[in-house]
Order: C-alpha cells, then structure tokens, then sequence
C-alpha cells in the first residue's frame, strides 16, 4: 500500500501522520519536542516504522512547522512548507467549504481565512505569545491540575472571573491576586480560558471577518474549555477535526503527495533515518559585521548541511 | 573635525564623499550589527523604537572611532523621531560624551536654522558656500547611483539562476561606486553598474510576484532591521518595490516631487498627517494596487504610533482594492525564522490569488 509522510516539528510537540492516497489518516503520532528536534524526528519515524512496517511504502514525505528545514535534512523531504499553508490545506480537505481556520499552538497562535478554498488572509501572534498552549501548560502545571483535565475544570464554573489576558505576565498575577481573595479554581480556569479568546481574537483576529464554518485546530483546540469560550464570544458553533492536533502534518503529507505527482519520485531517506547519528552544531562567522550565527548538521562525522548565514558562503559549500 | 552619521542601506557612502568634500574626516559608522543592537538597547529608553536604539549604537560605535560630531536628519508631525536628536545628545551627555548632534530640519520650516547648521559645519573648515554647491551636487549624483543601482537589483534578482549572484554583483557594484570622485567619473559607474548586474543569468520567463514595501523610513531602507526582507523576498522569485528612496525623499522634502499624489489617493482614508510615514504606507498602498503590484508588505517599528494608525486603515484598502497587505512588526529579535514563515506564507497567499485570476485550477 502506498503512504505519504508529514511531519511537523513544532515548538512544543513533533507530529508524524501517514495518509492514504485518498487522504485517509493511516498512523498519526503526536509526540513531545523537548526542546530536541531532532531526536524526536527519529523518535517519531521509529515509531511510525513499528507500526507500518514494510506494509505501506512510502511515495513522499513533507515537512512543516518551525524546524520544517532541519527535518527535510532528516528525513529527505519532497516539499518544504511553512505551517500556514499547511493547515490551510488540511482543513479544506477535512472540513469542505472551511472559511475560517482558528489554530492555537505552543508558541504560535494563528487565523486563516480562506473563501471558495482559497487563503485570503492569516494573522499570526506578533511579539507576544500569551494565550499559547505553552502558557496554559505553566498555569495548569502552577494550580498542579493536569492540562487534559483543565478545559473540563472551565465546563463546571458557575460565574468565570474576569482575567486580564492582554499579557501573560499580567495574566498570571491577576490569577494569583483573584485566588487569594478566594474565587474558586474553576472560575478562575473559565475565566483564564475567556482571557486567552480575547486576547486572541483582538490580536490576532483584529477586525477580520469570521465566518462559518469556523474550525479549530492545534494542540490546544483539545481544551474543551478554550472550545466553549470561542462559541461563546463569536456565537457560531466551532468545529474540532478528527486529528486537530495533527493537522499541520496532515497538510503537509498531502502537498508531498502533489510535489511527488509531478516529479515522480521521493527523496525520503527511509525509516533507517531514524538510526543516523546525527549531530547539530554551530558556530559564529567573523568574516563580516553580520556575524551570523551558523548551523551545521553532522552525519557521523560529516558536514551534511549548513545555513543562517546571510551571503550564503557557508550554505554552499557541503 | 571628524564626523559621523546614521548608518542607512548603502547611503554612507554618499554621506562619506559629501563629509569628506567639506574638508572634514568622515567616520563611517560600522555596519549595524547585533554589537550596536546591543550598544543601543542598554543606553535607550526600554520603550523606544529600533531605529531610535539602532541609530543610537550607531552613535557609540562612531565615537568609538573618534567621532566628534554627529549630522542626522529631523522629523516633523506628531512622530517621536522628531525629538529623538534632543533625546540622543542627553543621552550621549550622561554617558560623558561631548559629541555635538546636528539635526538637520526641513529647510522649509526654518529656512535660518537649516543655513546657519550648514555654517556650523561648512565654517571651521572654510570651505565657501560656492564649494558646498559643488560638493553637495556631487554626492547627490552619487546618492542618485545608489538608488539607480539598488533599484536594479531588485527588479533582477527573482530572476537570477543562481541563487545570491545578484547580491554578490551588488556589493561589487558599491565597491566600484565608493572609488567614483568626480561627476564623470560618478556617471560612467552608472553605465558599468548597470551593465555588471545586467549581466547576471536570469530566466525571464519566471512568473515573478510584485510585492510593494511600505513603512517607517528607517526600517524600510536599512536592511539590518528588516532582516533583508528585500533580498529574502527576491530569493523566494518576488520582485519587490520600495516606496521610500532617499533621492526621492529629499527630492520631495525640498519640494521637487509630488507628495501630493500620495496624499490625494489616502485622503479618502485620513486627510490628516499623522506622523512619521503613516500617511504614505497607505497611500503608496493604494497607488500599488493601481498598478497591478500582488501585494503590499508594511514595515513597522514595534510601538510606532503612525504605522499603527496606518495598519486598520489598510485593512479597509485591502477590502477597497483587494490587495493583500502584510504587516510585520520589527523589534530587537534577531531571529528570523518567524519573520521567514509569514514570508512563505504571505507568497503562497498571492500565488493562490492569481493563479485563481488567471483561471490556473490548484
């Protein structure tokens, strides 16, 4: 059987799915980055190689999210592309007719509109990442409730405190202030949860239009608290995709099925990927002002790739 | 006397020929680096903008070298930039330097301010008026080359075979541009600039996006802060357009070339200046749209008010014109993976778009 490869490297978590040429999803996997991409790429494919094993070929492979570069090292990637698209393009396939694409991750949060299938704008956080999955996995690490149980803690508030969620320094002390006047955790976890839509919807979603059907994906659309004060702030029912925590993947998987159509064979590696040692260094130029700091990956003891310098010296030579 | 100024895109080295014709030593700040970033961010106020905390290192960096004076430009309207020359030389007085600041204003507004500077600098070395003409007209030639030439590159790299020939080219072409001393001289590195970047192998029948750039004058012409966007964009097949270009610029502030326009196409948006560059990021906005441009990216100083007057007002362009608009806010990151994402994915937007246009199925 033939399989297509995505694998998305995240801040927070590694995703890997495999899906059919009709876009079934054969094998996803949602694994934790820890700060080490690499070894969580070769986590992944093992993992994904013990459950496949020789019964799907696989034709293609894309990468995605922010180390979407280092993984195409890794793994041998037939397309490269950033996650926007990415999840654009899984959400018109697993949601016809999909207008807007709400998408919260461990650093990123991010909005796409699209109309009649196409992207006709996307907003990403700028220079602040309060109301990411990474603060929502501090605060329920700090009130020591575990993360899967915080979205149903918001269900059970009778009257959710109001949270200052413009900045999640801010947000964090006047948590800490409202606990000590003695407001109960679950109001204060509903009221943490419509913070964080506010925030995003004015700062990301600044004035644009949204409209049905609206999903929403990304590692914290698993908070059914977050879900809840979505609907409640835009009054339109909110759709959570069958894999929307692999969602970046499953785009990218398909755009490698396209890349792979038009040129009729793939760059993968193979799973035996997973086995390579491979070593990340770096260092910094002193040939100009620029001083850009560059990246070299090693397999065993060559130079495979290099890059981050800006004229392209180190780049080119392999 | 040894004078310094704020380091621009390649601009210096036309400052540098105009110094250095008024009989003074020029210090030509080194380029700005994460050195100056640093330099800049521990002596500004925390809630400055970039180009206030870039120009400032630049400052220390040149005193650094001996630099006893420093010759910078001015601002008007509700912009802080107008007083950020007032706020330097504070600042350079605490630190314990004695570098005189020398803000050039719009001669317009005070016609005795603006000769009596040119005497302060002209004066000590005596040089005449007559010879400031001369010198002037010179390195304004040149600073005409540098834009000529910068422009050029643009319009070639989508194009390029290979990847970063045009960059090389252009760095070689500013060499040869630097060494120019006289008018002829200036103008036959105009003939040969052109034709070494001409030169480079391009495939012409690449389908290249246009994208206008729009913004804060600082960070739209000094690559440092806007992480190269234009060579970045032009790698990834995009022709870019900048709005600001110094020789336009001057031309225009003393009263050559129509603002008005501009002004005229955002006035149905906001017929108030409001400061800094706000009012033309809309209108050149408009004006890009007109022209058949695909997209428009904004480049905004974070916490600079009149690009933030200007960004809802796009949106309402965007809708009006249906031209995309992407609006990065710049800081003192370093990083540029972020910066690269939206890149690629503002590309993809505008690939889609036309390919929709022209009927190509996705």
């Amino acid at each position: 059987m033939k399989g297509f490869l995505g694998v998305d490297v995240g801040s927070v978590s590694t995703n890997l799915v495999v899906i059919a040429e009709n876009n079934e999803v054969l094998v996803n996997f949602y694994i934790r980055t820890r700060g080490q991409p690499i070894k969580a790429v070769q986590d992944g494919l093992k993992q994904v190689a013990a459950e496949v094993g020789n019964s799907i070929a696989i034709q293609g492979v894309g990468t995605t999210g922010s180390a979407r570069h280092l993984t195409n090292i890794l793994v041998g990637a037939d397309t490269v592309k950033n996650e926007i698209t990415a999840h654009a393009v899984a959400a018109s396939a697993m949601v016809p007719g999909v207008q807007t694409v709400l998408e919260i991750g461990g650093q990123d949060s991010k909005i796409i509109l699209l109309r009649q299938g196409v992207v006709t704008d996307f907003a990403m956080n700028t220079v602040c990442a309060a109301g990411t999955g990474s603060f929502l996995d501090q605060q329920a690490s700090r009130l020591s409730i575990p993360i899967e149980d915080f979205g149903g803690l918001a269900l059970r508030a009778k009257s959710p405190v109001r949270i200052a969620g413009r900045c999640s320094v801010f947000a964090e002390s006047d948590m800490i202030h409202k606990q000590q006047l003695g407001h109960n955790l679950e109001d204060i976890v509903a009221g943490l949860c419509e913070a964080l839509v506010r925030n995003y919807l004015n700062n990301v979603g600044k004035g644009k239009e949204i409209l049905a059907p609206v999903t929403f994906q990304g590692g914290v659309a698993a908070n059914v608290g977050i879900k809840a004060a979505f609907e409640k702030a835009l009054g339109i029912e909110v759709i959570i995709p069958k894999y929307y925590n692999v969602m970046g993947a499953i785009g990218v998987a398909m755009l490698a099925k396209e890349a792979v159509k038009k040129k009729k064979k793939t760059n993968f590696k193979g799973f035996d990927a997973s086995k390579f040692k491979y070593k990340a260094g770096s260092f910094e130029c002193k040939g100009c002002s620029n001083l850009c700091e560059v990246i070299e990956i090693f397999h065993d003891q060559q130079v495979i790739a290099r890059w981050g310098d800006r004229c392209g010296k180190w780049e080119n030579i392999s | 006397m040894k004078i310094t100024f704020p380091y621009m895109g390649t601009y210096h080295i036309a400052f540098k020929m105009l110094i250095e014709g008024l009989g003074h030593e020029a210090i030509v700040p080194p380029k700005p680096s994460k050195k100056t970033l640093t330099y800049g961010t521990q002596n500004s106020p925390e809630f400055a903008c970039l180009p206030f905390k870039i120009l400032l290192g630049s400052y220390l960096e040149a005193i650094e070298l001996g630099a006893e004076m420093v010759i910078t430009s001015g601002g008007a309207g509700p912009c802080r930039a107008g007083y950020y020359g007032v706020l330097h030389q504070k600042i350079l007085q605490d630190l314990g330097y004695d570098t005189k600041i020398v803000v050039m204003e719009s001669p317009f507004r005070n016609i005795f301010d603006f000769l009596g500077k040119i005497r302060s600098v002209i004066g000590p070395s005596g040089v005449s008026w007559w010879t400031f003409g001369k010198v002037f007209r010179k390195a304004w030639e040149k600073l005409k080359v540098l834009d000529d030439i910068e422009f050029l590159s643009h319009q070639i790299r989508p194009f390029e075979l290979k990847r970063g020939d045009t960059t090389n080219v252009f760095s070689k072409c500013l060499e040869i541009i630097d060494q120019a001393g006289t008018i002829p001289e200036i103008n036959e590195v105009r003939v040969i600039a052109k034709k070494m970047l001409n030169d480079i192998p391009v495939d012409r029948s690449r389908q290249v996006l246009k994208v206008g750039i729009v913004g804060e004058i600082y960070v739209v012409l000094e690559p440092f802060a806007n992480h190269d966007i234009e060579i970045t964009l032009g790698e990834m097949g995009v022709l870019t357009h900048r709005s600001i270009y110094l020789s336009d610029w001057t031309r225009e502030s003393t009263g050559y070339e129509s603002t008005q326009k501009v002004i005229e196409v955002a006035s149905p948006y906001i017929d108030e200046l409001f400061g800094g560059h706000g009012i033309y990021s809309v209108g050149h906005s408009i004006l890009y749209s007109k022209k058949g441009f695909d997209g428009v990216v904004q480049l905004a100083p974070f916490t600079c008010i009149p690009e933030i007057v200007a960004k809802p007002i796009l949106n309402k362009v965007t809708q009006d014109y249906n031209i995309p608009v992407l609006t990065v806010f710049l800081d003192e990151q370093t990083g540029k993976a972020g910066l690269q994402t939206r890149l690629e994915a503002f590309v993809d937007l505008l690939a889609q778009k036309r390919d929709k246009l022209e009927g190509i199925a996705i």
